[in-house]
């Protein structure tokens, strides 16, 4: 417990992404089984025992501590866990005997009921000291909040056994707590976990941003670039499930989806919304904006069904039948993707239709000339690419359309973290809500911390450190004396921002020291290129 | 006649001795003014007259120049402050000069503390337990959370992050005025022989230390020196120049901050803080709660700090207590 009691201080306060990686990686290096296993579920979220809550630790403490003293220091710690570790009181005599370990913890807490949990977590956080009591309050109540994802967890773990992050992804699917075949597997003493009979979510092949590189549509086929959100679906013994990007289910949220593929396969696709932006009136999709009001509901009223139907333009098949396609060709897949077409139902799914173009100069006219806003830009992928997780270069490429400029002037600035923590580094923009030599205001429309290099960084940091006009905490009002170009993919119409737009990507494309800032950009100018 | 100390007057301004028109850590100029120590919320410029410690009064002379009417007052030995009013200075071990402040007036005896701690410290003498019928605390860390570990645990973490991280260096941020000291005397003798490097707005109070006879060791300015030589190194800063711009001139420094509010993780963690050091100047929940009992005071006044807390505890030992609502005193970086 004491390990992981360092661990969790040490992942509090080390700011660097490298430095939390480490700190996890030689932990799970070093600790023992089943010890590491449980801090590894502890780190993903992954922990639960019903039977104790925060409220448990709470009726603990009032038999051990004046109610008004405890109010008063949880009010100034803000944390229970935290207030509890500093204020219980230290058991007399010492206890004799090493700490309780993880495993130990456990077993322990996993038997215990609601009735005696108070008595068991008393007498274990009787055992360990200010530090190793914050550790188990946390982990017994399953809410660590330590600022770690769950997708960190897994780099460190595929750091600390060399062994590749996507296999990890894979095979953490289908495991549970202490997670013992994972850790056979990463150190070498097993082969993999079978994965081929669950529902399991497989890794996205991902694509490079297209940059100088000479590509023939010979060897590359093109595809639009949809503008929804990548899906996966997999069918297994009669259950589909939906995954987005990051391998989280989402098919509590599109029921229509996950009800509608009848036979065993594993498909990528992006999901979308009826509409008629995106490929068309017949057939065709809404905006992004139209499907983020379906995103993360638990639960979906039959109106928004009726309404906002989604449905998912396939482009790959990863498995079918238990056949596992990934090695074969992209050629090979499409045929067999679009000899599975008429299995599917019309309404719920469709073919990202191949853009024939003779070649890429032809191909770049018919990127310019998509009328249709929504659209991001064209895919360009190797014919003979196999199914590879992640980002490979030279097998998919994104050629996204020219980004989207505008005018902006610098409002406020906040200060970085890690590196860049004394840097006013992070920005947000403003455009003028009608003529600013009549007096209108600037309205702020967007955030960016990049797009600069280290050298105008320094230069920035000056410039709003000499031209502040008022701090709150962290952030500095500037004078309002410098324009920035702001690049950005799109503009959407929001209720959530003042000026009522929304932009998609925003980053910084060149500082405008030349240009005075009354003659940026008006927000109609956003407004209309609003999708 | 215990329970009256009707001559004792606490207002937001100060604590005032009536019949000998005096103040003790006035915030604003007056007359006459008692100082218990030299840190700036308590040591104010400007005063008529300045009874304190000599030590006290030669940090006050470094910080505001030369002190018009300073009178020294050593340590035990009383004096008379006029209206029939007995003072004498009692070492607080607080920092290098701070002392409280004992009053004696028909036959009523007052103590005033000050910032005051009970751990032991190189750098100044140790509190003197004295009884009295009133004492008047502060309560900086007056919240059962805070119980200080022994400052040799926190060195020897200090050394050890140090030994772990050769290629960076370890910037310490601490209180110009007595944490710094401190913190280089306890490295010295935990056997830190190594140069230790300051920030610019160190060098004066390390020097006036030394001057008042507490050894620091080999000390060199941070400033000019190239960033290859820093790493390995130990070296301090003002808590304000943690994050400062001034802390890009030294090598992927390892930032640690030495201070009692360290013990709140949360805390540590908004200061951007990578190894807190529980090291404070003040007492803690246990050095405040034991010393009300062993002065056993008929009445206890809390100045400044979580007085809630403190209050609390007077109470539920059925001690008669109440807060004063004083203004001007800072606990920030302490």
């Amino acid at each position: 417990m004491q390990r992981f009691a360092a661990l969790l201080d040490g992942l509090l306060l080390t700011p660097s992404r490298n430095g939390k990686l480490a700190l996890i990686a030689d932990y799970l290096r070093e600790a023992p089984d089943p010890d590491r296993g449980w801090a590894l579920a502890a780190l993903t979220g992954a922990v639960d025992f019903p039977a104790v809550k925060a409220g448990t630790v709470r009726g603990l403490m009032a038999k051990r501590v004046d109610p008004v003293l405890w109010e008063l220091s949880r009010d100034f710690v803000g944390d229970t866990a935290e207030t509890a570790s500093l204020l219980w009181p230290e058991p007399e005599p010492a206890p004799q005997g090493p700490s309780p370990t993880l495993g130990e913890i456990v077993t322990a807490l996993a038997s215990t009921t609601r009735a005696s949990a108070p008595a068991l977590l008393a007498s274990l956080l009787d055992r360990l000291d200010t530090g190793g009591r914050y550790a188990l309050i946390k982990f017994a109540t399953g809410a660590l909040r330590i600022g770690i994802s769950a997708r960190l967890a897994k780099v460190a773990f595929a750091q600390a056994f060399a062994v590749p992050v996507d296999a990890v992804e894979e095979y953490w699917h289908g495991q549970s707590p202490p997670y013992a075949p994972l850790f056979q597997w990463a150190t070498g003493a097993a082969p993999p976990p079978r994965t081929d009979l669950l529902p399991l979510f497989r890794p996205f092949m991902l694509a490079h941003p297209l940059e100088d590189e000479a590509i023939s549509l010979e060897d590359y086929v093109a595809e639009w670039k949809w503008d929804g959100i990548r899906v996966q679906l997999v069918h297994v013994n009669g259950e589909t499930r939906v995954y987005s990007r990051g391998g989280d289910e989402i098919s509590a949220s599109f029921p229509e989806i996950a009800g509608a593929l009848p036979f065993p396969a594993v498909l990528d696709g992006e999901l979308l919304v009826r509409g008629n932006q995106q490929g068309g009136e017949a057939g065709g999709a809404a905006s992004f904006n139209a499907l983020q009001q379906r995103l993360g509901r638990k639960t979906v009223s039959k109106a928004m069904l009726a309404e906002a139907p989604a449905f998912v333009r396939l482009y790959d098949v990863l498995i079918e039948g238990g056949e596992d396609l990934r090695e074969q060709p992209w050629t090979a897949r499409r045929a067999r993707l679009e000899a599975l077409m008429p299995r599917l139902d019309p309404q719920r799914f469709d073919l990202s239709e191949t853009i024939a173009a003779a070649d890429m100069d032809a191909l770049a006219e018919i990127r310019a000339g998509a009328r249709d806003a929504a659209i991001e830009g064209v895919m360009l992928k190797d014919r003979a690419s196999p199914y590879v997780a992640g980002r490979r270069a030279g097998l998919w490429y994104k050629w996204k359309r020219a980004p989207l400029l505008v005018d902006c002037v610098l409002m406020y600035a906040q200060r970085g973290s890690g590196k860049r923590s004394s840097f006013y580094s992070d920005f947000t923009f403003g455009c003028w809500d009608g003529d600013p030599d009549a007096g209108a205001e600037l309205l702020p429309v967007g955030k960016a911390y990049f797009g600069f290099t280290d050298e105008e960084l320094k230069w920035l940091d000056r410039h709003v450190r000499q031209n502040t006009v008022a701090k709150f905490g962290p952030v500095r009002e500037t004078d309002k004396s410098l324009v920035f170009e702001v690049a950005f993919d799109s503009v959407h119409a929001s209720k959530r921002h003042k000026s009522g737009v929304a932009m998609r990507f925003p980053r910084i494309s060149r500082i405008r020291q030349d240009k005075p800032a009354h003659e940026a950009d008006r927000l109609e100018a956003l407004r209309a290129l609003v999708t | 006649m215990a329970g009256c100390f009707t001559w004792i007057k606490a207002e937001p301004t100060g604590i005032c001795i009536v019949p000998a028109d005096a103040w003790i850590d006035p915030s604003r100029a007056v007359a006459r003014a008692l100082v218990t120590h030299g840190h700036a919320d308590h040591a104010r410029g400007g005063h008529g007259q300045t009874i304190a410690t000599p030590a006290t009064l030669a940090i006050m002379g470094a910080r505001y120049g030369v002190a018009d009417g300073a009178v020294p007052a050593s340590y035990h030995e009383p004096f008379t402050l006029g209206g029939g009013v007995t003072a004498t200075f009692l070492p607080a071990g607080h920092v290098l000069g701070s002392a409280q402040i004992l009053l004696e007036y028909a036959g009523e005896r007052v103590i005033v503390t000050g910032d005051y701690k009970r751990s032991p410290d190189p750098t100044c003498q140790p509190f003197a337990v004295t009884p009295c019928d009133l004492f008047i605390t502060e309560a900086t860390f007056g919240l059962p959370v805070f119980r200080h570990p022994p400052i040799a645990d926190e060195i020897a973490r200090l050394l050890a992050v140090r030994a772990g991280n050769p290629e960076r260096c370890v910037l310490v941020g601490a209180y110009a005025l007595g944490k710094a000291q401190r913190l280089i005397a306890e490295l010295r003798a935990a056997g830190w022989r190594e140069p230790i490097y300051l920030h610019g707005a160190m060098e004066t109070m390390c020097r006036l230390y030394e001057a008042q006879g507490v050894p620091l060791g080999d000390l060199r300015p941070a400033t000019g020196v190239p960033k290859a030589e820093l790493a390995g190194t130990i070296v301090i800063c003002p808590p304000s120049a943690l994050t400062d711009r001034w802390s890009r001139r030294l090598p992927d420094p390892l930032t640690a901050m030495a201070s009692g509010w360290m013990r709140v993780r949360q805390r540590a963690r908004q200061r951007g803080v990578e190894l807190p050091l529980v090291i404070s100047d003040h007492a803690d929940w246990d050095e405040l709660t034991q010393t009300i009992a062993e002065v056993n005071p008929a009445e206890t006044w809390i100045t400044h700090g979580r007085e809630e807390a403190l209050l609390r505890w007077c109470e539920l030992h059925q001690r008669r207590a109440r807060a004063l609502a004083l203004t001007g005193y800072e606990d920030e970086d302490d």
